[in-house]
């Protein structure tokens, strides 16, 4: 189990390439997962992602960021059983992931609700597809709209809502589900700044009710900073981990840790690693 | 607040173009009635829009064409049915199978550019005489279009939505029925919409030439026979129910265009 000091100091693992330690708390492991894809029109493989060694422990708050192109999306699509690695193992709960495995829930960057219904039958979407009791469905569905802050919207259709309230929407429909991994792709990658911390404070307090251990892609460093137990940096393409910060927050941290001199610490970490992968990414154009 | 104005300035601006519109008809009728009533446009070319409507209203109240107005609705609604169904099952099929939509889309954009007409003698030979070709070449004229509806609706499913499909576990065809079919829903309703009226188009235009029947068929009757009342009447209704069919159809899909909205 992680240690969360009451007087953090910023803990770098130097050596990320190596195997993570087996841990009996470990929730998602990741060995030597790799990705290639075939380039357009050609017989040729593009590396994108690894090798990838990396152990979640349950109930982690795990961030990764990276320059455009490394292979991030790739990692959680490998991750949520979306797509299968090229080389590798993901194991989810003890168990090898192969599809998409009981028990996670995908927040993706992309508006995700569906056009065609309410809030209401948005959110309980899944819980209805899964054969879930009607009365449990409502139960669920009314909790999450409130935490959610989506009460007043129960009857409105997506089109009738901002960016940031579709997001929501989104969340709130992984939620009710209560999943024990929750892995979100730049959810707020669309989002103002303002929304965006707001979202975050939102995001902690669901990681904090549901304790499911939660990844999250993010281009953002202060989100990532702000928001997680661990930072996990990876180079330019073939995605590695070049650099994992341990933030060493408080599990009840909220968005006012960003006026501490320890975020500032954290950011500047992050970008002295991110700062060299994005210049070789954007040499590479 | 600011919303609130805006709403309100954009159907202000929508009842205005709504008034302009109907004012440019109404204005364009009333200068056909005035120059046929002043007898400038002689009425062995065209009769005044007021006679139109009440030689229309008398022969509905006749029944002197009923025949005709059944045979050409049947004929219409059996030729949008086909097309449509036909068109979203080929669509369907097309999208599954990327080389064959490979080698088949060049054919797909340029295919309005063939006069469907021109196989009627075919469609004669192969179907005979009666409703069955007047349907097929309606058929034809409407059916590519339902197909690239499909594969448009298809091909703009958000890869999201895809992903939270996987991501709820759904089998294949509870996906297909509870995501990619909603999903699809508004580009499938244009694709109706057009083939409903290229089935209007293709009815109406055969029964000229096909049939012995039909609302084609009677204009074509009345203008060899010099009965212009009978002709521009019949025009007339053909018009209106176009105008009405298509308005139904335009405030259904402005209702899917608006939950398309992203």
């Amino acid at each position: 189990m992680k240690t969360r000091n009451s007087h953090p100091t910023l803990q770098v693992v130097e050596s990320p390439g190596q195997p993570a330690p087996k841990s009996p708390e470990a929730h998602v492991e990741l060995a030597g997962v790799t990705r290639y894809f075939a380039k357009n029109d050609s017989k040729e493989l593009l590396h994108a992602l690894g090798p990838i060694d990396l152990t979640l422990t349950r109930g982690e708050f795990f961030s990764v960021v990276g320059p455009s192109g490394c292979g991030k999306s790739t990692l959680l699509d490998a991750i949520a059983g979306l797509s299968k690695p090229s080389s590798g193992t993901v194991t989810f709960e003890g168990q090898p992931v192969n599809g998409v495995p009981d028990g996670v829930g995908v927040v993706f960057q992309e508006d995700a609700s569906f056009p065609w219904l309410n809030l209401r039958d948005n959110i309980s979407f899944g819980l209805r597809m899964a054969g879930v009791d009607g009365a449990e469905i409502w139960r669920r569905v009314d909790y999450a709209m409130g935490f959610m802050g989506l009460n007043d919207f129960a009857n409105a259709h997506p089109s009738q809502l901002s960016g940031g309230m579709r997001q929501r929407v989104c969340i709130a429909r992984t939620l009710v589900l209560q999943p024990r991994l929750i892995l979100l792709d730049e959810p707020f990658g669309a989002l103002d700044q303002q929304t965006r911390l707001l979202m975050g404070d939102e995001l902690l307090r669901l990681w904090r009710e549901t304790s499911a251990t939660v990844l999250l892609i993010t281009h953002a460093l202060d989100e990532a900073a702000m928001l997680s137990d661990r930072v996990g940096v990876m180079s330019a393409r073939p995605g590695l981990f070049i650099d994992i910060v341990e933030t060493g927050w408080e599990r009840s941290r909220d968005s006012r840790v960003v006026s501490t001199p320890r975020f500032g610490e954290i950011n500047a970490r992050l970008w002295e690693k991110l700062r060299v992968e994005s210049l070789k990414v954007m040499g590479a154009h | 607040m600011r919303v609130g104005i805006l709403i309100r300035t954009w159907e202000f601006e929508v009842k205005a173009e709504s008034l302009i519109r109907i004012a440019v008809v109404a204005g364009f009728i009333v200068l056909i009635e005035l120059l046929c009533r002043s007898g400038i446009i002689p009425s062995s070319v065209l009769i005044p829009p007021s006679a139109m409507f009440t030689h229309g209203i008398d022969l509905l109240r006749s029944g002197k064409f009923d025949h005709d107005i059944v045979t050409s609705l049947v004929n219409i609604v059996a030729a949008s049915i086909v097309s449509v169904l036909l068109g979203f099952v080929l669509g369907l099929g097309i999208h599954a199978l990327p080389s064959v939509r490979r080698s088949i889309e060049p054919l797909l954009s340029s295919y309005y550019a063939i006069p469907t007409f021109i196989f009627y003698p075919v469609f004669i030979v192969i179907l005979g005489i009666g409703s069955l070709p007047i349907i097929a070449i309606a058929v034809m004229l409407s059916v590519v279009t339902m197909i690239t509806a499909t594969l448009n609706g298809l091909d703009r499913i958000p890869r999201a939505l895809h992903k939270s499909a996987q991501v709820m576990r759904l089998s294949r065809w509870r996906s297909a029925i509870y995501i990619k079919l909603p999903a699809t829903l508004p580009y499938l309703f244009t694709g109706v919409k057009l083939s409903v009226a290229y089935a209007f188009i293709g009815v109406a235009a055969s029964e000229f030439i096909l049939s012995g029947s039909g609302i084609g068929y009677a204009i074509g009757y009345a203008y060899n026979n010099f009965q212009n009342d009978d002709m521009y009447s019949l025009m007339l209704f053909v018009l209106v129910l176009v105008t009405l069919v298509n308005s139904v159809l335009n405030r259904i899909d402005q209702r899917f265009q608006a939950r398309r909205r992203r």
